[in-house]
């Protein structure tokens, strides 16, 4: 069953991925963005992450994508016009998507070349714990991974205030 | 070949979700009735009254015109996206339904079943990530009608969904660290009980911190979440015609009204369940509260039945007494001790949801719209520092008192 879901979402994730690069207009690449939000939710799932699962659905498909459709509203832009592929994308462009993938395979079953560690349904820890509720990741961030946390904090604050000095200049 | 056995629990699964959505559509259908009429008496008018009696049959009419109206695609729309808005808002506004717990566990011919559709341990987070994709279908349906209307209503939307699930998302996080968990079910146990024996366990008086401000802002945002009165900009018909469904027509149109008054049940039962108590009765049954129930129903079929006796309309004279009937049989059942666990729990969600629904058509009829500025300053300026205060001082009283 667990199979089956992940090869349907994971289907849709890789189609929704390859729709947003082959869309030529702005809105229909964004709303294939979202598919593959949201089917990267439904894999969250399947590992037994529910808390994240949910997240991703808020934070990226609930407000990120849709700022994206509103600024693409705003600007209202048009479908753009598709040009000849470079010379060089024609004949090195499957070979080096390829050879990418070759990488990314060969340092994947490097890395991990048990399965065990991938579980459908539970994310576990050493002693058969559920990891994936929300009160066990709130747990993990503030007591394990603290210091991420933080400096992942003030980089987002640090952005904040990026954006408002810039916004600030266009005013004065 | 034996039997094919179909587990208890997929039947038992399969009967709750026939019968919560026949309720859901009827409901659905029969809020515009009520809206229509609470509005009208509000105003001094009838309301609908011509198709049947008291135009109880008027949402029939209205479904029966909708479907049979030619549904017109204007030919400068985008055609996918324009035909998948309305899917998508529907889709989206239904779906929280599932997992609202309406009522205590029930026995039933053996079997205990709760009053659930389903219950997710993340279940608060399902409903923020359910409405906040509701907002696709609005966006995409004012980009897709290719209309300045249209587009300027789903702009607007887009605009205001973000901004008023800023605030929401906070007014929910106080109550739940008094709480400490997502799960619709465990919320509404947590609020059983009562003090000094009659003030409820509620979130709006649980101490340490009685959660009144994160209510009031809770439901303030839900009001600009659902898009109506006075935050219904997308739609403001006096500046855009209609706002993002200005070219739907027929069943498109329809599917953005059913969206609308689904957000509605959705928000209020959201709003039960996590300030007001979920199925919890008022106050406790050792000081009555199960009579309240048979009360309120034998009051009203005896109002019907003496209107019955003293008609103001001739018609009235065959219609009351039937009503009348028919509350004096709800208040016999009760009053009946056999089923009474099993329905007065329903009963006092649905009081409770149907009181906020109430309200929700109460302020169209009286509150004027917003301009579009004093939207955003009053999201960003006073919700939003509102309800981050509201959380310190939560989460202070919690750390101190808990």
């Amino acid at each position: 069953m667990d199979l089956f879901f992940f090869a349907i979402f994971a289907f849709i994730a890789v189609v929704c991925a390859i729709n947003v690069v082959v869309q030529t207009h702005p809105i229909s690449s964004a709303l294939s963005l979202i598919g593959v939000m949201g089917s990267l939710a439904v894999l969250y799932l399947l590992l037994g992450g529910e808390f994240i699962a949910m997240a991703q659905v808020i934070v990226y498909a609930g407000a990120i994508m849709v700022l994206f459709i509103f600024v693409i509203m705003l600007l209202n832009a048009g479908a753009e016009s598709r040009r000849k592929g470079s010379l060089f994308a024609k004949i090195a462009g499957i070979p080096l998507l390829a050879i990418l993938l070759a990488m990314l395979a060969w340092f994947i079953g490097r890395q991990y070349p048990n399965a065990e560690l991938v579980q459908f349904g539970v994310l576990k820890d050493a002693a058969g714990n559920s990891l994936g509720s929300a009160q066990n990741v709130g747990t993990a961030i503030f007591t394990t991974y603290l210091l991420p946390f933080e400096v992942t904090s003030v980089l987002i604050l640090i952005a904040i205030i990026g954006a408002i000095v810039l916004a600030r200049k266009e005013l004065d | 070949m034996g039997a094919i056995t179909i587990p208890v629990f997929v039947v038992i699964t399969l009967i709750k979700v026939a019968v919560v959505l026949a309720i859901y559509m009827t409901t659905l259908a029969y809020l515009q009735w009520v809206e229509r009429k609470v509005i009208a008496h509000v105003q001094v008018r009838m309301g609908p009254s011509r198709v049947g009696p008291h135009g109880l049959l008027q949402p029939l009419a209205d479904v029966i015109k909708l479907i049979t109206k030619e549904g017109i695609l204007p030919p400068h729309v985008n055609k996918f996206f324009y035909l998948l808005a309305p899917f998508l808002a529907v889709c989206m506004a239904l779906i929280s339904i599932s997992i609202i717990p309406f009522g205590n566990e029930i026995t039933l011919f053996g079997y205990t079943t709760w009053l659930q559709l389903t219950d997710l341990n993340v279940g608060l987070l399902f409903i923020l990530a359910i409405s906040s994709l509701g907002v696709y279908g609005i966006a995409i349906a004012g980009w897709s009608s290719n209309n300045k209307y249209s587009l300027l209503g789903g702009l607007r939307s887009s605009a205001q969904m973000i901004s008023y699930e800023l605030p929401m998302s906070l007014a929910i996080a106080s109550p739940l660290l008094m709480l400490g968990t997502l799960s619709l079910r465990e919320i509404s146990k947590a609020q059983e009980g009562y003090y000094f024996g009659f003030l409820p366990h509620w979130i709006v008086f649980q101490g340490p911190f009685p959660q009144v401000f994160s209510f009031v802002l809770f439901v303030i945002a839900a009001f600009a979440e659902t898009n109506r009165i006075p935050f219904d900009l997308p739609e403001a018909e006096n500046e855009l015609v209609a706002g993002f469904h200005t070219e739907y027509s027929s069943m498109g149109f329809a599917a953005f009204f059913m969206a609308e008054y689904a957000n509605m049940i959705t928000v209020s039962c959201v709003t039960t369940v996590l300030f007001l108590g979920g199925w919890t009765p008022l106050f406790p049954v050792s000081l009555g509260s199960n009579f309240v129930a048979p009360l309120i129903f034998a009051v009203t079929g005896a109002i019907c039945l003496y209107h019955g006796l003293y008609p103001a309309r001739k018609l009235d004279r065959y219609t009351l007494p039937v009503f009348a009937i028919a509350f004096f049989g709800l208040a016999v059942l009760f009053a009946i001790p056999a089923v009474q666990d099993a329905l007065m729990s329903v009963f006092w969600f649905c009081a409770k949801a149907g009181f906020l629904l109430f309200a929700f058509i109460w302020v169209r009829a009286t509150l004027p719209r917003f301009r579009y500025d004093q939207l955003m300053s009053f999201a960003w300026k006073f919700m939003f520092p509102a309800a981050l205060l509201n959380l310190l001082v939560t989460g202070l009283m919690v750390a101190l008192f808990s």
